[in-house]
């Protein structure tokens, strides 16, 4: 059956910044499905607000149309555009709940928009508990025990047919928000509390605690004719209790029968067809008593998820591509594999190795979080690696995680305490309790004698994961001790059986005595002829010839599938792309953005574009991006095994953040031809001393500054330069520690939190240039040209970390002679430093003076954003000037001057950080972010909040309480809300300086003052929009509940007066014109 | 725990290829030609099935013995393959069914077993030039030429009449359901226990299992039954079983099927499906690698639904060989082979695959019902 002929015109919705949750994964999906549907020729019309996503680039849909992705601005497109379908299954939990938004708004029904990929029946019968719980119930499947809860008074009453322990699941959120297991009624109610005001229907499911079974997920594929078929079963490591995306998982399962198996295979299809789902792809969960085999149903998704987007790289099978052409009539068996090219999709894929994925936490940035992994979902990225064994994917994902490891063991600063001092009962609250680190705390144990019964007790895990961990540790102590006579006493059979259960050059060289770099471990190995072979990742373990190079690394095989070795078979020139490894704060899908376009920029050129990362969820690791396509760690070892078995023309390492570039000096060191700007430029650029000596060589200020190696300096150079100063130590990267201090009590402070300084490692203590503007410049260049991509000056002032604080591109108030000279220096640093590919520069401008705060010679966070404002590619120009093309070859135009208003917001994981403080600071903190675009920047700033998650009031009351530094400030802006027709409400001090410039105000108790107080207003949302900037100098205590408790409260809290002032702006924008929408492709044809 | 301590082994190809891991299950040689498996799940059903005899499997999912052994998932009362090879042979399973490690239940039942070899470029090996036959052995002092010379000197699966050796010795009844509470309801229902005949080629057990919980009362018997003595027994209906080897060689269950199509109902399974081609005057052909796993597509022509089944054999049915009588009524949907027969005018029908599952997916449980129809209505 082909596709259906009564459809033309599809429009797509995109699941919106990256929050936990809801990473590129769906970008990931809404590509595959943006090309597989154009290929058929439909009209493809794209929502979303992400700016850093490829499905937003203009060629990947008809209309993109980068707006906030709500109900009411939806209709507004749908309106405009007049699509036959919506297709709502490929952008997370934000685009279904909106697609069922406007079924219920009756928008869908206005305009004859047929929803596609899922009907709303089935969406409500899958997300609804009750609904849920009852189909399966019809079909014979249990569930666990449980009631559903509108208010408080309810889930008390439900607690008590259900008992404690029990968990807590809210109704229509994503990523578990909200939920989590009370072991007590203070938990309980403090949950409930929290998951029903999250909840988008004020709904939560009280439920029976399972919490130690075995978890298990099938990711089922169904088309209109019921042709079904599971694309991958998972099984989770840690067992149920905590979140799926905080689980280890691992594909396919590994502890059932095929008995059981194949039962849960058919629960999974029997849901499927109970629910609904007949032209697209789902997720079921499953939870197994480990003692008696019982079959629990959790849930399901019916939709793409983030264990679609693991399915999809475990196996080979592209389930979001496979679901789109579902969505529009075609079925299984008549599209083909597009892996093998000579099978169909209609198959179950069985693989030949081990996939394991090991999720990425952030909790160093959130050190007053509450660090327990639960049911709703903490981590904010992830590594997935293959091997031939699970010995062997477990060590490739430790490594590939960039959190220090090198693998299951020789863990630096572990195991937690000298396995022989042990407290084997202190051990065991580590094992019980879920948190980032129960892994290495799993080899301490077992290192302290634990045996694998014991840590079973304590965690629950299945017996045979630990019984392979229990081999590797076993393996260890043999590796310690022959390696401990030197590494020359490693024989070939020895070392290659090591390597064959993962052991990475660095593990092996920590076992050898002395200073054995990993190089020298390298070297005597390739000399025993020790080297991976690679072998395909092809749906069918081998049973058919793969057409498609997708590649993974294993040290235990004998037989490699890369094909015609040295060069392509093409006898084109081989580029490698390095990605980004993990999400993590501060690098996301900004860099594999960047990474995707390298690749495509090159494959255009005419070389064979190879590209190597670890990143599941990533646009980067579709086997379709690249010509050939390894999943392998970004290290020395992995990455260099892969060169010396291309021997590429170049490799790219700008393109994926700091991870690639990290990796830099050591592999041009190790004759990896490296293209681009040159790696000593790159480290001038971060060397402080270096770049301190090259700006005064071309006359650019920076503020004053210092380095300490020890309190004393540190003292002293912050009175040389003056208060407030800027502190961090030297070698961390993306804001990681540093404080602004405003004297010397907030010195001391610092240095006694952060003691790790020394004369190797200084502290770095900088003037704080308070009040001062912050611009970003975004620069390509050739080696001797350079062009400017953009000047975005930041909302928040100086202070702020750039990829925490909201920008406009162009400038706002920026004078155009400061925008000239901020433009014209950034040129001449430069072309001082050779840059050949991608710059980022920083500036702070106070009064008219222009101070350069840092430079990177690399892809930027905000190149994506840029591309997108000018409507020219960066990064795919930048990758044709490091293969030697010049500006004027790739064509480049500046466009400093642009006709409309483009504003980057960041989103924030604060909802999942609950009583974590949301002011913001040097330190970045932000997961993701939105793009507002619009003529006028108070529409544009307001589209941007709006993207970003905050329900901007159009009346109501808002809470201003604001530090004394800032009372002067903002009593205009604050007249202004009032003549917008808003009603203030303030504490004390703000409150008494609102009066006394003849501000009606409604004065309300502080905290301490008396009930009901400020807290009270927000629990009960009286207040719409709360407007508080902290003290710099000391914490005030209110500050701190207030903005967590609007958080939790889904009210917007503004810390800042730049942000405030823009805000206002954007209110009043709003509130004279409603909102339009335009797509990007009419924003850049005015661009001429 | 420790793995180290298993005996070095080499797998010893035809083609001269030798490569060296570890043994586990029996401690002895053994010869067999090489199929690949590519089940996930199951390997306990495959390690019991008579399907495999004179064949030594290779499984692909790396980790084999994890949950263990149990005495439910029996297909058969024991091992029939000359050899196992796989990645990494579990050393201690984990599953609350589990009653016996993989290696114990090899070396309990003389199978030898060999680990740590690269199964993909096994896999390879066999897809590109077809199934081969290897030699298992812990010998380590022979030279690696002296035992590819053993292994091209043994004789071929082909040459065998492995029916022979697998089938039962007495007729005997079977009225053992799903003996393990992992199993879906029962594909079918038959009202007043009709009475079927089954032909033991080297029948699994879930096959019967799958039959006595349809309702069927069902008589198991030796391959070399005359149909006479099938007559006799007036039975409702034939079941012509799964088993070893080349069905050509099989001429005296061809010619005993030849005389029951025309009385009774009849349906075949696997080389059941196979004999009663060559009943209608088709012929077999030996595939290079054939298909054996859990994950093939078969279309069911009427319906055009794609089913997931479970399949092991390594020949089929040449579709150019049927006669019209002969209708295909399913086919593999990834390289047009032969699935399933009926004939136009008899009450007979087969297919290639494995309905049974044991291991594999349930979704073709449906084709028990359906025999339990067509016996229903050839009674009235």
């Amino acid at each position: 059956m082909p596709r259906r002929q009564d459809l033309h015109s599809i429009l797509i919705l995109g699941s919106g910044p990256i929050v936990i949750g809801q990473a590129c994964e769906f970008d990931y999906s809404g590509v595959q499905a943006c090309k597989a549907l154009r290929a058929d020729g439909f009209r493809i019309v794209l929502i979303n607000s992400n700016p850093a996503t490829i499905m937003t680039d203009p060629e990947m849909a008809d209309r993109t149309y980068i707006e906030p992705i709500t109900p009411e601005v939806v209709a507004k497109i749908i309106e405009k555009e007049r699509p036959d379908a919506i297709l709502p299954t490929l952008g997370g939990q934000t685009a279904l709940n909106c697609a069922m938004q406007l079924h219920d708004m009756g928008v869908l029904e206005k305009f004859g928009v047929e929803m596609i990929g899922a009907k709303p029946a089935s969406i409500t019968k899958a997300e609804g508990r009750l609904e849920f719980r009852d189909a399966m119930e019809a079909i014979g499947l249990e569930c666990a025990r449980s009631r559903l809860a509108y208010s408080m008074s309810e889930a008390r009453a439900a607690l008590d047919e259900i008992g404690l322990p029990c968990v807590i699941r809210p109704g229509f959120t994503m990523g578990g928000s909200g939920g989590g297991i009370a072991y007590n009624l203070e938990e309980f109610e403090e949950i409930c509390g929290r998951g029903l005001s999250m909840s988008l229907n004020s709904e939560v499911l009280v439920e029976e605690s399972i919490v130690g079974w075995k978890e298990y997920e099938l990711e089922v594929v169904r088309d209109k004719k019921d042709n079904v078929i599971i694309v991958c079963s998972i099984e989770n490591f840690d067992p149920m209790g905590v979140h799926t995306g905080d689980s280890i998982t691992i594909a396919p399962a590994q502890t059932l029968s095929d008995r059981e198996y194949q039962l849960m295979r058919d629960a999974a299809i029997a849901c499927l067809r109970e629910i609904g789902v007949d032209t697209g792809g789902s997720n079921v969960q499953f939870a197994i008593n480990p003692r008696d085999g019982r079959m629990i149903v959790i849930e399901m998704n019916p939709r793409v998820s983030r264990s679609s987007a693991l399915a999809s790289k475990a196996t080979g099978f592209p389930i979001a591509k496979i679901a789109a052409k579902l969505a529009v009539g075609y079925t299984l068996d008549e599209l083909d594999n597009d892996i093998t090219k000579i099978t169909k999709a209609c198959f179950e894929p069985t693989i030949d190795y081990c996939v394991v994925k090991f999720p990425r936490w952030a909790f160093e940035k959130f050190p007053t979080a509450d660090s327990v992994l639960t049911t709703q979902m903490k981590s904010v990225g992830e590594v997935m690696a293959i091997g031939s064994t699970f010995k062997e994917a477990m060590q490739k994902a430790l490594r590939g995680l960039e959190t220090g490891r090198n693998g299951f063991g020789n863990v630096p600063g572990k195991p937690h305490c000298k396995p022989e001092e042990c407290d084997l009962e202190s051990i065991r609250p580590h094992l019980v309790t879920p948190r980032a680190d129960r892994i290495d705390w799993v080899r301490t144990a077992m290192l302290a004698g634990m045996t694998v019964e014991k840590v079973q007790e304590a965690t629950n895990m299945d017996p045979w994961f630990l019984d392979q961990l229990a081999e590797l540790i076993h393996h260890e102590k043999e590796l310690a001790e022959r390696a401990g006579r030197g590494l020359d006493q490693l024989d070939a059979a020895f070392l290659r059986r090591t390597k064959a259960i993962g052991y990475s050059d660095r593990q092996i060289a920590a076992a050898c005595p002395g200073k054995v770099t990993e190089w020298a471990v390298r070297d005597h190995r390739k000399r025993l002829g020790i080297v991976p072979v690679y072998k395909r990742v092809d749906t069918c373990a081998g049973e058919y010839p793969s057409a498609t190079p997708y590649l993974y690394s294993t040290y235990a095989g004998s037989e490699d599938e890369v094909d015609t070795p040295g060069k392509a078979p093409t006898g084109k020139q081989r580029v490698i792309v390095l990605g980004g490894g993990p999400n993590r704060i501060g690098q996301g899908i900004e860099f594999d953005y960047c990474c995707v376009h390298a690749a495509l920029a090159l494959r255009e050129l005419g070389y064979e574009t190879v590209m190597v990362n670890s990143n599941p969820e990533t646009v980067s690791t579709d086997f379709d991006t690249s010509d050939m396509l390894f999943f392998e760690p970004l290290t020395h070892e992995d990455v260099m095994n892969v060169i010396d078995r291309l021997q590429p023309h170049g490799v790219i390492v700008q393109f994926g953040g700091q991870t690639p570039l990290n990796l830099a000096r050591g592999l041009r060191d190790h004759g990896a031809p490296l293209v681009g700007t040159s790696v000593d430029s790159i480290d001038a650029a971060e060397d402080r001393e270096l770049f301190s000596a090259l700006i005064t060589r071309l006359g650019i200020d920076q503020p004053p500054n210092g380095m300490a190696a020890n309190a004393e300096q540190a003292l002293a150079a912050a009175e040389r330069i003056g208060y407030p100063v800027l502190v961090r130590p030297s070698f961390v990267l993306g804001g990681r520690a540093m404080e602004v201090v405003y004297d010397r009590a907030g010195l001391e402070s610092y240095m006694e939190r952060h003691r790790a300084f020394s004369e190797e490692r200084p502290l770095l203590v900088d003037k704080f240039l308070d009040a001062a503007i912050e611009v970003d410049v975004d620069a390509i260049a050739d080696g001797e040209n350079v062009a400017i991509g953009g000047i975005m000056e930041h909302i928040e002032e100086a202070g702020i970390h750039s990829g925490d604080s909201s920008c406009s591109l162009p400038p706002y108030t920026l004078t155009e002679g400061l925008a000239a000279e901020i433009a014209e220096k950034t040129r001449r640093l430069a072309k001082e430093l050779r840059v050949v590919g991608l710059m980022n520069v920083q500036w702070a401008v106070r009064g008219p003076k222009v101070y350069i705060l840092e430079a990177n010679p690399r892809a930027s966070r905000t190149v994506p954003f840029v591309s997108k404002a000018i409507g020219q590619p960066l990064a795919k120009m930048a990758a044709r000037t490091m293969l030697g093309e010049t500006l004027q070859d790739v064509g480049i135009q500046e466009r400093l001057d642009l006709p409309f208003f483009c504003i980057k917001a960041p989103v924030f994981p604060f909802n999942k950080f609950l009583g974590v403080d949301t002011v913001l600071g040097p330190e970045m903190k932000s997961t993701g972010e939105v793009m507002g675009i619009d003529k006028r920047f108070g529409t544009a700033f307001a589209k941007a909040m709006v993207g970003a998650g905050n329900s901007l009031p159009t009346e109501g009351k808002v809470f201003v309480s604001v530090r004394d530094e800032d009372k002067r400030l903002i009593l205009p802006l604050i007249d202004r809300l009032h003549g917008l027709g808003f009603s203030i409400v303030a504490t004390g001090g703000t409150a008494k300086a609102l009066e006394n410039a003849g501000i009606p105000v409604q004065r309300v108790f502080k905290i301490h003052e008396g009930r009901p107080h400020v807290l009270d207003m927000l629990v009960n949302r009286e207040v719409r929009l709360v407007i508080n900037t902290p003290s710099g100098r000391r914490e005030r205590s209110d500050d701190r509940l207030i903005r967590s408790s609007a958080v939790t409260q889904r009210i917007p809290c503004i810390t800042t007066l730049a942000a405030a002032s823009a805000t206002i702006q954007g209110l009043e924008a709003w509130l004279k014109k409603p909102l339009e929408v335009c797509p990007l492709q009419e924003y850049h044809a005015q661009l001429g | 725990m420790n793995k180290t301590a298993r005996p070095p082994a080499r797998l010893v190809l035809e083609d001269g290829t030798v490569l060296h891991g570890f043994g586990f299950g029996a401690d002895a040689d053994s010869i067999g030609e090489l199929v690949f498996n590519t089940s996930m799940t199951g390997y306990q059903e495959i390690l019991t099935d008579p399907s495999y005899r004179g064949q030594t499997v290779l499984l692909t999912q790396p980790h084999i013995g994890n949950y263990g052994v149990n005495s439910e998932d029996e297909e058969s009362a024991k091992l029939w393959l000359s050899g196992l090879v796989v990645r990494e042979a579990c050393v201690r399973a984990s599953n609350f069914r589990s009653a016996t490690e993989l290696s114990d239940y090899l070396a309990q039942h003389g199978v030898p077993g060999i680990d740590g070899v690269d199964t993909r470029m096994l896999t390879r090996r066999v897809r590109d030039h077809g199934e081969q036959r290897v030699l298992i052995t812990r010998d380590v002092s022979t030279p690696d030429a002296a035992l590819v010379e053993r292994v091209r000197s043994a004789p071929r699966v082909a040459d065998v009449d492995h029916v022979q050796k697998v089938t039962t010795e007495t007729t005997y009844r079977w009225d053992r359901g799903y003996e393990s509470v992992f199993n879906p309801p029962a594909p079918g229902a038959a009202k007043d226990r009709p009475r079927i005949v089954a032909y033991d080629f080297g029948a699994k057990r879930n096959i019967l299992r799958s039959l006595a919980v349809c309702g069927l009362d069902v008589t198991v018997v030796p391959a070399l039954t005359p149909a006479a003595a099938v007559l006799e027994m007036k039975p409702d209906g034939v079941f012509l079983s799964n088993g070893p080897g080349d069905p050509a060689i099989c001429s005296y269950a061809i010619e005993s099927a030849k005389v029951l199509v025309q009385k009774l109902p009849v349906f075949g399974i696997c080389l059941g499906h196979q004999i009663l081609s060559h009943v209608f005057g088709g012929k077999t052909y030996k595939m290079k690698f054939g298909h054996h796993g859990g994950n093939q597509p078969v279309i069911d022509l009427l319906t055009e639904k794609v089913e997931i089944t479970s399949q092991n054999h390594s020949y089929a049915v040449d579709p150019k060989s049927l006669p019209d009588a002969v209708e295909i009524t399913h086919k593999n949907l990834n390289d047009d082979t032969v699935e399933g027969l009926r004939h136009k005018e008899l009450p007979v029908f087969s297919v290639q695959y494995h309905p049974e599952a044991a291991p594999g997916p349930h979704d073709a449980l449906y084709l028990f019902r359906r025999f339990v129809e067509l016996l229903e209505a050839g009674k009235c």
